[in-house]
Parts: structure tokens; sequence; C-alpha cells
């Protein structure tokens, strides 16, 4: 134990199963809990929609809330969460030398202006002057705000007021991970004292889903575990709304604030296998070594997608090592892409925390595990690239 | 012997490799002798049909290969060139770099020609129902990775052997700067001991256009295309959109000396502050510039006396160059009356995610040279703003030390402190 080491003191989270970690732990350890699925809206593909939300609760200004589309209001949301959770929300100091680090994808389209553009699109050949005269005229001027990357940070700014600084990392799952590995490597050089790190995403809209789909990566029929989508229709994935933020701060700095600390992080481990030379399955296998992992019983909070081929090398790897207890969350979540990881990193915190272990979210595949878990391992392997894990301690 | 570390104790960064494209040319020979001469890249468009669109000109890059094959493509090569020039100036084999990437990149979003050539490949469903469907049934991943924010990134990691995870970011207008002051940081926490560091933007499509017109951000002054981007004048009404490319081969000086390596400049301080005020204006008295900058000089050790110019933000939009004034003077004092500081985007236009690493290798390239390109167009001087632009002529200087500023919508603001010399 260290006075540099870099402890969770602020968990926000938001998915289908509800919002906040309370709620989060409160379903999650009941066994055989049944996931929240919509099967029709988007058919054939199944997601894991957002629960009811009351914006108001974390974004006071209704201006603020309608200059933001469901994945920025989503995000702001869930910093909100963590921020108040690590008691600094409206504390002006702590929050004006905050630093920030948001792994972000991009804002929605208006589904409505593109599906009148691709309309016509079939009786002009002249399309790009087509393009030029409807966006001209029918994009909402602001709607480019709530599409850009930052600007998720931005808000959070604007909202929530924090300015230390602010910085967004883009590509999938890997972003949430180079995120929460920067904001940890900032802490323990002594760069920050505390640092807001998440991200969010909102699968309800056809956009997000074509972003998967052009490659074939949704799951399709009916809903199955994330572990048993192998050789089914469709490519495994099955998408969930959701946002994850953390407050990682320095040991010393939460200890002086008298704050509750959920956990400490370890180490990161971040990597990227050249998968068409087929490395995955020894990537996955060296950040596992070079996480030296403890001896004895690990639970491990698996951010796998369902992807195929990503799903299966993490599988046999974790399977390979029978000292660790897999639990895939995407079963129970879906998959949220940029926030994958650090919704990893805070269900393994939570259970630090609470001194006990999830049961299997999927009991025909997960085995159990009987010990109070003092460190658990937090896995992002990318659906289509990026690797990362984490472990988390107790505090 | 040079001292090897900072004045934190933490190693000092040297720039070994500087790679860059813009509309004036591809590489850094072509750009500085059209930089120096005072000419503009800005030309009317040609990519895409105007009708309809108040603004008709930009800073595009339209003479690489990739130039009409959507932003993704273009991007990538962008970042590429400029990477390649980087890493053979920095004498280092380009596939094996052996160093971590960090890249600043515009946000991705699937292509309007592929939009309509999926869409139009099929005749079931209508809108988004059928894009899926359509998707599902592709054989082919490069539609795919095209929407995918890492894939640049990823591919740029195969190409230069560049080692672990790759960063893509963005900061807005600031993204380049960010990418460099990720590499500092990485050196300096002794990650690493050398960094690639890339700002690319080669998404300047029509709807990107749009999307900036619809917010009143770009000069309509499209009769005289080269005249449009008067960064500091009266008359200033907008940016001029425009595509390149930067790169740095960032180094701990230590390990650069070791291995016998160029010195051609030295990274000295990153300074960063959000603002809080709003989605595209910043805070009217400056603040949060003001404390970028200053926490720039900071991390530089350096006094406000100790600058000798200015790379400004400079962007020609009324609000930035009236609130980079307004911080500047703050920081700097009287001195500033005396200070020269130029906006190469007067010629580039505004770069966007490559911004702040494009101006960062004509910073470091003001030192070597001492000569400082001018701020052109500058015709009609602003009042309100008394500043020493260097006016519409280069001019001889020795310059040891530069600020480059980099303001972003989203209120990302982030300063870099470059020095000639290492001490």
């Amino acid at each position: 134990m260290s006075p540099h080491d870099v402890v969770i003191s602020g968990i926000g989270l938001v998915s289908s199963l509800g919002e906040g970690p309370d709620a989060h732990w409160r379903k999650l350890v009941q066994p055989g809990l049944e996931p929240v699925i919509e099967a029709a809206r988007f058919s054939p593909y199944t997601v894991h929609p957002l629960p009811e939300i009351d914006w108001n609760l974390q974004i006071a200004k209704r201006g603020d809330q309608r200059q933001m589309e469901t994945w920025q209001r989503l995000g702001t949301y869930a910093a909100g969460m963590a921020l108040d959770d690590a008691g600094i929300k409206g504390n002006d100091e702590l929050c004006t030398t905050m630093d920030m680090v948001v792994a972000a994808g991009g804002g929605e389209r208006d589904e409505a202006v593109d599906a009148d553009i691709l309309a016509a699109s079939e009786s002009r050949n002249d399309r790009d002057v087509l393009l030029n005269e409807k966006l001209t005229t029918e994009l909402r001027p602001t709607l480019f705000l709530a599409q850009l990357s930052n600007l998720l940070a931005g808000n959070i700014s604007i909202v929530h007021k924090v300015t230390g600084s602010s910085r967004t990392f883009m590509g999938e799952e890997g972003a949430g991970v180079a995120a929460v590995e920067t904001a940890a490597a900032r802490i323990r050089s002594g760069q920050s004292t505390h640092i807001l790190v998440g991200g969010a995403f909102q699968t309800e809209h056809s956009d997000m889903l074509l972003g998967y789909e052009l490659a074939g990566y949704l799951h399709r029929g009916p809903w199955r575990p994330v572990w048993q989508r192998q050789g089914l229709e469709g490519g495994g994935v099955v998408t969930g709304s959701g946002g994850a933020f953390l407050v990682l701060e320095q040991r010393e700095h939460a200890i002086s604030r008298g704050r509750k600390i959920y956990a400490e992080l370890g180490p990161i481990i971040s990597g990227r296998a050249r998968r068409r030379q087929r490395e995955l399955d020894a990537e996955i296998a060296a950040l596992l070594r070079q996480a030296a992992l403890p001896n004895g019983e690990l639970l491990t909070i698996s951010g796998a997608s369902g992807a195929h081929a990503a799903t299966a090398a993490e599988k046999s790897a974790l399977d390979a090592n029978p000292a660790i207890a897999a639990r895939g969350f995407s079963t129970l979540t879906g998959h949220m892409k940029e926030a994958q990881f650090p919704f990893a990193v805070a269900l393994a915190a939570l259970a630090v925390e609470r001194k006990a272990a999830y049961p299997a979210f999927d009991a025909a595949t997960e085995k159990p595990f009987n010990g109070v878990p003092r460190t658990v391992l937090a896995t992002a392997i990318g659906y289509h690239q990026f690797e990362g894990l984490a472990l988390v301690n107790a505090a | 012997m040079a001292n090897l570390n900072d004045h934190m104790g933490k190693p000092i960064v040297a720039v070994t490799g500087i790679g860059v494209v813009t509309s004036l040319g591809v590489g850094k020979a072509d750009n500085w002798a059209a930089l120096t001469a005072g000419k503009s890249g800005i030309h009317p468009i040609t990519r895409f049909p105007v009708d309809h669109l108040n603004t008709r000109i930009s800073g595009m890059v339209d003479f690489l290969p990739s130039s009409s094959k959507g932003a993704s493509l273009l991007t990538y090569d962008l970042a590429e060139i400029a990477a390649q020039e980087a890493v053979a100036e920095a004498g280092l084999k380009s596939g094996d770099f052996g160093g971590p990437l960090f890249l600043a990149s515009p946000p991705v979003e699937l292509d309007w020609s592929e939009r309509f050539s999926l869409y139009n490949s099929d005749k079931h469903d209508i809108g988004a129902e059928r894009l899926l469907r359509v998707a599902r049934g592709l054989k082919e991943l490069d539609v795919f990775e095209t929407t995918q924010f890492g894939s640049i990134a990823d591919r740029l990691a195969d190409r230069f052997g560049t080692r672990g995870l790759p960063i893509t970011l963005s900061t807005a207008c600031a993204s380049g700067a960010t990418s460099i002051q990720l590499g500092v940081e990485a050196i300096r926490r002794g990650e690493c001991d050398r960094a690639l560091s890339i700002g690319a933007d080669g998404s300047a499509t029509a709807e990107a256009l749009i999307r900036f017109s619809l917010l009143s951000a770009l000069s309509t002054h499209n009769d005289i295309p080269e005249k449009a981007s008067k960064p500091f004048s009266k008359d200033r009404d907008g940016f001029v959109l425009a595509e390149g490319s930067g790169a740095l081969v960032l180094e701990s000086l230590e390990a650069a000396l070791t291995r016998g390596a160029t010195i051609l400049g030295i990274l000295r301080g990153c300074g960063e502050k959000a603002d809080d005020f709003h989605r595209t204006r910043s805070k009217p008295d400056g603040s949060p510039a003001i404390a970028a900058v200053r926490a720039a000089l900071a991390d530089a050790g350096l006094g406000e006396d100790e600058i000798d110019y200015v790379n400004a933000h400079g962007t020609s939009t009324p609000e930035n160059d009236k609130m980079e004034h307004l911080s500047l003077s703050t920081v700097f004092g009287e001195r500033i009356g005396s200070m020269p500081i130029s906006s190469n985007k007067s010629m580039i236009g505004h770069t966007l995610s490559a911004a702040g690493a494009v101006e960062a290798a004509f910073s470091l390239m003001t030192m070597r040279e001492s000569v400082i390109p001018p701020t052109i167009n500058y015709d009609n001087p602003d009042p309100a703003i008394v500043l020493d632009v260097v006016p519409n002529q280069k001019r001889n200087a020795e310059v040891g030390t530069v600020l480059s500023n980099s303001f972003g919508f989203g209120g990302q603001n982030t300063c870099l402190v470059m020095a000639r010399e290492p001490v």
C-alpha cells in the first residue's frame, strides 16, 4: 500500500438494469437474474434498452439537456453520478482541478433526414447535389455539437464544471482501456490527484447498430447468454445502452478528504494483437501473464462482447486457468462499446468492496465462486480490435 | 554533456523527426517554401459540387490519390505520409518504430458515397432497415473499417511497427497539440524512450462543411479564395475548412543523443485547461485560455518574458481572434505589442484535428530556419487587436522559444512551448 496508489472513490453506472452502483449490485447478486431485453424495435436484433431516467437529477438545466442527444446526456448523467458518489460534485475547488479522460464514439445522426436523403437518392443521379440541397435545409445546426466525440467531455465540463483537463479517446473498447490506463498512469506519476474517467454508449439508434453490422457482428434470432452464441445466426454481439464513469484518486488525496474507497486499481495491461495474423490467442495469454495474477480462485469480470472469434479466444484463455471464475456481464447488460472496460472495472470494484462475488450470470457456462474476492480481474477483449485487462484489489 | 532532465527532474523531450502535409504540398521543403513566401493554399472546392453552399472554398488536400476516396482513407494517407517523413528524418526503421502511437484524427462516420451505394444495392425495406439488411450481407471489411474509430491508428501501428495499444484522440481543434502532449507525458513518465505523435485530418466532406456553415463558423469570402483567411483583420468572417497532417518523432533527449540523432528542437512544456462556458463560445474573460498558456509556461519552466514568438491559433473567426488577443495580452502584458505573433492558418486554413501538430511542425521550423512565416491578408487591421502579426511578409529573426496555441470547440484548450536548444 502506498500513498500514491490509484484508488476508486466514485462510481456512476447506468444500464438496462438500472442506475447507480447500489442498484446494480442488488440486481447482479440475484441468482438467475433475467436480462431486460428489447427484441422487437430493432428486429432481427435484440438490444438491452436504457431504463427510465430522470435527466434532471444530474443535468439541472433544460437548456443543457436540449443541446445534447441521448448519448451525451447518458454520459453526462453517469459522470455526474460518479462525481456525486465521490463527494466531488458541486465542489468548485475539486472540480476545477480535476482531470478527465472520456472514451467516446460518435453521437446520433438525424435518422429522419438521412432516410429522406436515401429515399430521394433512388430517383436522382446527381446525388452530391441532392446531399447539399437536403443537408443545408434540413439539418438542425446544433445537432453537429451533439454528434462530436469530444463534446461529451465538453458537456461534462459545462454541466459539472470539471475543467482541470479534458481529453477524449476514440476507438471502441480500446478507447476505454486506454482512458483508464492513462488516467491511472497520471495519478501514479503524480501528474494528477483525481480524475474522472469513463464512457457511454447509446445503442438504440440504427447507426450505432450499423457500426457493428457492416462486418456482420450482431447476433440475430432469440437472445442467448454471451458465452452461448457461437455458431448461431449472426455474429454474436448483443448491444446495450449504458454508461460507466469512475473517479480515480490518489490514495492519499482520497483519505485526506475522508472518502470511502471502493478498491485499489492495480496494473492495467493493454495490447494490440494483429488479429489477421492470428495473434489474438497468444496476445490474451501474454496479457494474463503480464498481469501476474494472484494465487487462488480469481473472480473475473469479463467484458466479452459475444463476437464469435474474440469471445471464443477469450473463453479458451480463461478456461485454461482453472482458478478463474468468469462473469460475462454482457449477458445482462449487452455490449456497451467504449464504456465496456470502465463498466468491467466498476463491477470488479463493487465485488471487492462488498467482499462477495457475483453468482453466475449464465449458470450453464460459468462456475461458482465461493470465497471472498480480494483481487478481481476485469477484461475487455475488443470485438474487432484492441485488448486490455486490469486487476482491482481490496482497498 | 547536456543536462538530460528538465526543471522538474523529468526527462527532457526532444524532437528528432518532423513531417507535414497541407494544401501547400507534401513535405517540409515545399510547405516551408510556400509558407515563407506568403503563399495561400486556399482554393475553390472541386471535390464535390458546391450548389446550395454558402462557402465554396477550402484548403483541402486535393493532390493525393486518396483525396476523392473518403475521409477515412484520406486521413490515413495524410497521417502515413507525414509520419513517414518524420520517421525517416529521425533515422529510424519505418517498420519497427519501437514506441507508442498517439493519433489525433477526426471522428469517423460512414461516408455518404457508401451510404448511397449500400442503399441503392437493394430494394427491400426503407431507410436504416435497408442499410442494416445490406450491411449484414457484405463480404469485405473495407466499408466497416471506415466506421471504426480505432482503425486508422491500427493500420498506422502495423505500418510503422509502433508498440502497444495505439491511442486515437479528439480534443477538437486542439487534437494535434494533445497528441504531442500525450507523447511528451509518456516519455516523461518513463514509459517509453520515444513516441510517434500525429495529427491528421482529411474529413472536409460536404457534410462537414455544411455542419460548420450552419454554425456560422466559416468564411464566405468565396470570390478571392486566397484572401479569405485573414486572422486578426477587421473584416475577418470565419475560418477556412482545410485538411493536412503533421507528425513528430518525440524522443527523450538522452535516448536521442545516445543513438546520435539530430536534435531538431525541444518540447519544453504543455498546458491545458478546459472551458465550462459554452459549446462553441469561450468564456468572455478568456480565463481558460489564459490558464492554458500559463500552465504551458509553468510546465516549460519559462517566464512570460522568455517566449520569443507565438504561433497563434489565429483561426480568423471574429470570436477566436478577439479572445486569443485578450488572453495573450493578459499573460504577456505590455510586451504583447512587440512580440511577433503569426497565424499559419492565414495560408493553410484550419486543419482541425491536425492543426496543433501541423503548427508545432512549423513552429519548430521557425526556430531552425530563423524565419517567421507571416500572417497574410493583413490589409485591414482590427483596431481592437493590437498585435505584431508579422504582416504579409516573412521576417528573419532569431527565435529560441515558441508558444503554440490550440483552442477547441467544446472548450478544450492546449498550449505547447517549444525551444530550439535543450537548456
